[in-house]
This record gives C-alpha cells, sequence and structure tokens, in this order.
C-alpha cells in the first residue's frame, strides 16, 4: 500500500548524505594533515598516509621526523579539530531543536560563561600554586564552570517556572550568563597579568592540541553525540510545539532535560580544550537546514559531518596565512563563515 | 467498543475553576459537541482529556481512568487537534502524518512498515495522495485541516477531541471537513468531542449539544433541546432566531439589536 514515492526522504537517500559527510570529513582532514608550516611537502603526506594503511606500501619519501610533525603535531589539532566542531554543531542543532528556535546557540544556557569563569579562575590561580601540577587547571576548570552553569540554569529555571516552559529556561540562561561574567570580569580585574591569556583563551585555539587532549574529551563528547543522536526521532517531533508533541505521546520536559544536559556535556569539554569557538554551533546547522529542509533526523547527523570537517578546514588558514604567528580559529570561523552563510541564503532566496 | 465517561470533572488555572463538575457519558461512535461563549471553558475541558492541562474528577475510557497514563498510552487513547495546529512550513505531509505513529515508534526507533502503511492508507483515504509530498507551507487552508485530521487519525485513538476544527474555513471548507469527520467517526466507531463557535453547524453534525456556561455544563441534549432563544439570550447574551427546519435541522441566525444593547 504504501508507494515508495509517499515516503523517499526529499533530495536523495539518507545513506548517500551519511557517505558524503564522512567523506567531506575525510578529505577536510588528509587536507588539514598535509598542510602547515614545517613538516613534509604537502603532496607527500596523502602518499605516507596510504602507506600506513594496512596492505598498502608506497615509498613517500617522508623522513621519520617529518611523520612525527605530521603524527603528533597537525594530527592531533585536526581530531580535535573535528570533534569540537561536530559536537558544537550537533549541540547547536539539539538546541535549536528542543527551543524551536533556529537562533540559539550552544553557548545558550550558560555553558561559555560558566566555562569561562572556570578558566579565568585557573589562569588567575595557575601561576604559583599550580605550576608544579602534572595536569593543566584549565581545561577542567573550564568544563566544571560550563557544568555547573548549566546546572545552575536549569535549577533556577525549572523553579521559578512552574510551567517549566522553555522561555522560562532560556530568560535563567541569561541571568547565569550574566552573573557569571560579572564575576569573571570582577576576578580579571584583581588579576590584570592574566588578561591575554584569559583573551586569547576566549577566542579559541586549537594550537597547543595533544592527543592528550583528545583522549580527554573523547569519552564526553562520544557519550554526548551518542545520545543526541538517538533522540533526533524525538527532538523531530518537538517541531509542532510542546503541548501538540505532548499529545502525540511525548514527554516533553524529559526529552528537553535529557538533550540539554547531553549537549552542555559535549559541548562544556568542547570547551575546556577548545576555548569559545563561536559560530559554529549556529551556521553549520543552517547551513545544512539550507540544502536539505529542516527535519532534525536528517540535520542532526549532518550537522555533525559537516562541523566536522567545516571546523578542519577553518583550521588551516590559521596557521598558514599569518605563519608562524597564529590568527584564532574563533576568528577564521566568523571570517569566513559568516559571508559563505550570506550567499546559501541567497541561494534559498534564489530558488523559491 | 469502549465509552468515555466523565465524572465530576474540574479544571482549575491557579485556583479558579474553569471547568467544573461536568458528567458526560459517551457511547463509541458518538459525537458530542461543546458550545458555549469565549470563555465557557470549552478548550479547558479538551484540553484536560488530551492530558494537556490536570484535573480532577474521573475520566474513564472504556472503564479505566486515563488519569495515569503515560503520555505516550493516552496518545494511543485519545487524539488531539488543537484550535491552531503547529505546521512547520518545510515539513512534508507524509512527515507530518507521520508524527501521528508517535505513540506506537519506540523512542530511538524508526516507522515500521505497519507505521507506513497505516499513513498511506490516511492519505490515500482523506484524497491527500496528490500532495504527499509537498511541503505544509505550500498548502491551502483546506488542505491543512485534512493534513492535521490525517495526523490525529494516525494516531488510531478511539477519542479524537477537535477544538474549534473549522473556524479557519470558508463555507464550503468548513462543510467538507465536518462531513470527513462525520463519516470517518461513522466508518471508525470514534467517539468525538468538538469545541465549535457556529451553533447551526454544531447541530447539524453532532448527535448531541454541551452547552458550557462559566465552566459549567447549563445544558445538555439533541439541538431541538439546547439551541433556544431563551437560552441563547441568557447565555450568549444575544439576540438570536431560532429555526426549525422540517427535516429536524435547527438553525441559528443572529438578530439586530437595533441599538438595545
Amino acid at each position: 500500500m504504501a508507494t515508495p514515492s509517499m515516503f523517499a526522504t526529499p533530495r536523495g537517500g539518507r545513506v548517500t548524505w551519511w557517505l558524503l559527510g564522512g567523506l567531506a570529513v575525510v578529505l577536510a582532514a588528509v587536507v588539514g594533515l598535509s598542510l602547515g608550516p614545517a613538516g613534509p611537502t604537502w603532496w607527500r603526506v596523502p602518499l605516507v598516509l596510504l602507506d600506513r594503511l594496512p596492505l598498502l606500501s608506497i615509498d613517500s619519501g617522508v623522513t621519520d621526523a617529518q611523520w612525527n610533525i605530521v603524527w603528533q603535531i597537525r594530527a592531533p589539532r585536526v581530531a580535535l579539530a573535528a570533534l569540537v566542531g561536530a559536537m558544537l554543531s550537533l549541540a547547536g542543532a539539539s538546541y535549536q531543536g528542543v527551543f524551536r528556535n533556529p537562533l540559539v546557540d550552544p553557548y545558550l544556557l550558560g555553558v561559555a560563561a560558566g566555562a569561562g569563569l572556570g578558566a579565568t579562575i585557573a589562569f588567575a590561580v595557575n601561576r604559583d600554586a599550580t605550576a608544579t601540577w602534572p595536569i593543566n587547571p584549565v581545561p577542567i576548570a573550564a568544563f566544571i564552570g560550563g557544568v555547573v552553569a548549566v546546572a545552575l540554569t536549569y535549577t533556577v529555571g525549572t523553579a521559578f517556572g512552574r510551567s517549566r516552559s522553555a522561555t522560562t529556561l532560556v530568560l535563567a540562561g541569561v541571568a547565569v550568563t550574566s552573573l557569571a561574567t560579572a564575576v569573571q570580569t570582577f576576578v580579571l580585574q584583581r588579576n590584570n597579568d592574566v588578561v591575554r591569556q584569559v583573551y586569547s583563551w576566549i577566542l579559541g585555539r586549537l594550537t597547543s592540541a595533544t592527543w592528550g587532549d583528545v583522549r580527554l574529551v573523547l569519552p564526553y563528547i562520544a557519550v554526548s553525540a551518542v545520545t543526541l543522536l538517538l533522540y533526533r526521532r524525538v527532538i523531530d517531533v518537538l517541531r509542532v510545539g510542546d503541548d501538540e508533541a505532548r499529545a502525540l505521546g511525548v514527554n516533553v520536559s524529559q526529552v528537553r532535560i535529557i538533550v540539554v544536559l547531553a549537549a552542555t556535556l559535549g559541548t562544556s569539554a568542547a570547551v575546556a580544550v577548545s576555548g569559545l569557538i563561536g559560530f559554529v554551533g549556529i551556521i553549520v546547522p543552517h547551513a545544512v537546514r539550507l540544502l536539505m529542509g529542516s527535519s532534525n533526523r536528517i540535520v542532526l547527523p549532518l550537522s555533525m559531518f559537516a562541523g566536522a570537517a567545516f571546523l578542519i578546514a577553518a583550521d588551516i588558514p590559521g596557521r598558514i596565512l599569518t605563519s608562524p604567528s597564529e590568527t584564532p580559529i574563533g576568528v577564521v570561523t566568523a571570517f569566513f563563515g559568516a559571508p559563505f552563510f550570506l550567499f546559501l541564503l541567497r541561494v534559498r532566496e534564489a530558488r523559491q | 467498543m469502549n465509552g468515555l465517561t466523565l465524572r465530576g470533572v474540574r479544571v482549575e488555572y491557579g485556583g479558579c475553576a474553569v471547568v467544573s463538575s461536568v458528567d458526560e457519558t459517551l457511547s463509541a461512535g458518538e459525537w458530542l459537541c461543546l458550545i458555549g461563549p469565549n470563555g465557557a471553558g470549552k478548550s479547558s475541558l479538551l484540553r484536560a482529556l488530551a492530558g494537556l492541562v490536570d484535573f480532577s474528577g474521573s475520566v474513564q475510557l472504556g472503564g479505566s481512568e486515563i488519569c495515569g497514563l503515560s503520555a505516550r498510552e493516552l496518545a494511543r487513547q485519545v487524539a488531539f487537534v488543537p484550535q491552531d495546529p503547529v505546521l512547520p512550513d518545510d515539513m512534508s505531509v507524509t512527515d507530518y502524518v507521520m508524527l501521528g505513529r508517535n505513540p506506537y515508534i519506540s523512542t530511538f526507533g524508526r516507522e515500521s512498515a505497519h507505521d507506513r502503511d497505516v499513513v498511506a492508507g490516511l492519505i490515500t483515504e482523506l484524497s491527500l495522495a496528490v500532495y504527499a509530498r509537498r511541503m505544509l507551507g505550500t498548502l491551502s487552508g483546506g488542505e491543512r485541516q485534512r493534513v492535521v485530521i490525517a495526523r490525529a487519525l494516525a494516531q488510531e485513538a478511539p477519542v479524537l477531541l477537535l477544538d474549534e476544527p473549522t473556524s479557519a474555513l470558508d463555507l464550503g471548507h468548513q462543510q467538507h471537513a465536518l462531513e470527513l469527520v462525520d463519516r470517518l467517526r461513522r466508518a471508525k466507531n470514534l467517539i468525538v468531542v468538538s469545541a465549535m463557535h457556529d451553533l447551526t453547524l454544531a447541530g447539524l453534525y453532532s448527535d448531541r449539544l454541551l452547552l458550557l456556561h462559566q465552566g459549567v455544563g447549563v445544558a445538555r441534549g439533541s439541538a431541538r433541546e439546547v439551541l433556544r432563544s431563551e437560552t441563547l439570550a441568557e447565555f450568549y447574551g444575544v439576540s438570536a432566531r431560532v429555526i426549525h427546519e422540517q427535516d429536524g435541522t435547527v438553525v441559528v441566525v443572529p438578530q439586530r439589536s437595533h441599538g438595545e444593547i
């Protein structure tokens, strides 16, 4: 009875898009591994990568020292860019889904301000007290700050808003953000010497990425991403509004808290290692929607792939154009992302 | 088939009762129409039955209380069409109707072949096949109403609640939509509870009317029994002529007050 034409996914099959998304990430990763100051000539890198695959043997002419640059310096950076980009985009798309507002970003409920406060405090006390610590306290403090801020937002938002409406939650997020920013400014005033470090952290960077950073965030991002992807069909039901979704059998407040917590966990982890990379969480899901329509069942996974590819690519100009100094990646994402976004908007208008 | 029984149903907003002590018994295939002026509690009663607002009292479907049901279980028993449904512009008609299958799809699962058959069947039955892949934003008012009804029917619930189903439609489409609901409730033996402002249409299509005033049922029965000039004057504050046609139709025609109001 069900005719295939009635159910075909608009604009191509689902599997094709997953494959294309994966391919885009792989391509971006190969380019990201190939380019950069020092290291082997760029075209030798794809060869040495093939050489490293099992069953393949190619003479790439890359020395061990050069391979070390690729594997120990560039690769963790590419991996971290992929993880952070995927996470911010997926979290952004999920937030936009559960709050039914295309303009919210993953920093909405205070993650950014909380993480910023945590990092600032860590920088401020870092100088002597923590100089001998075996691990860098900044990512941990940022992570804790982000999670605490959102937990506070949620507690306040649901305690005051008996209806548990999304608006109360968002307003609580605004209040918590202001509070955290105020405390952060106060701490900065008292510790003028760390202003530069904090500022550079806020702009976001992947410069000092190590495999250790990747291992640090991978578990959180994996748990978060799997949870969000599992909920993508239910998030799609929320598009008809809280009341109707409830009448269709969705436990709306439960779904919202699970999605918000999962997105917060992943975003906090991403922010902890990369600082505040803006724009990705809004622009990538939007670009995907402009091209593919608004079904969250497609937007969520594709945002994840597109975000990974986008951030790997956005990390490349920063390390080449202004070498040897680096342009913060947050600047690059906005500088290239904004015009691209306007271009997509124009394409959509023209199509209609 | 199962009946729907309401006993002493009461809905409060902030300590203020908007619906109080409503008693009704409906059997399968029966259509009850809630009428009454704005703020009489029609929508609140429907929202209580849909599980969207808390109520006290008892609502039983097939002998068991709906109160303890999860949202998911309730959605299999009661389908609700709000007055002003949200139709995302760039969602396809098929995807939208498929939302009605949500109570049958596990949270992390995807729709089964049976779900697709149900949706395809309804799309064909409601003459929506030519629109199946169209986006909701491109549909006219009448088409949108059919799509929303299709989504509600996809829930395969024995109870269908309609809040002002025809308020956005012109005369012809009002008639089409109500004929459709009437045909479907007979074919599928549905209990229909609707809130309506157009009293003539309400009397024409439903089996029984319940006139609510300040949350209390003040008149109930057939159109002939409920739609009377004195009743309308008392509860609507309106001067209306009620014409009883020979075929049993009751027509309500407002009268100019000539400046008396």
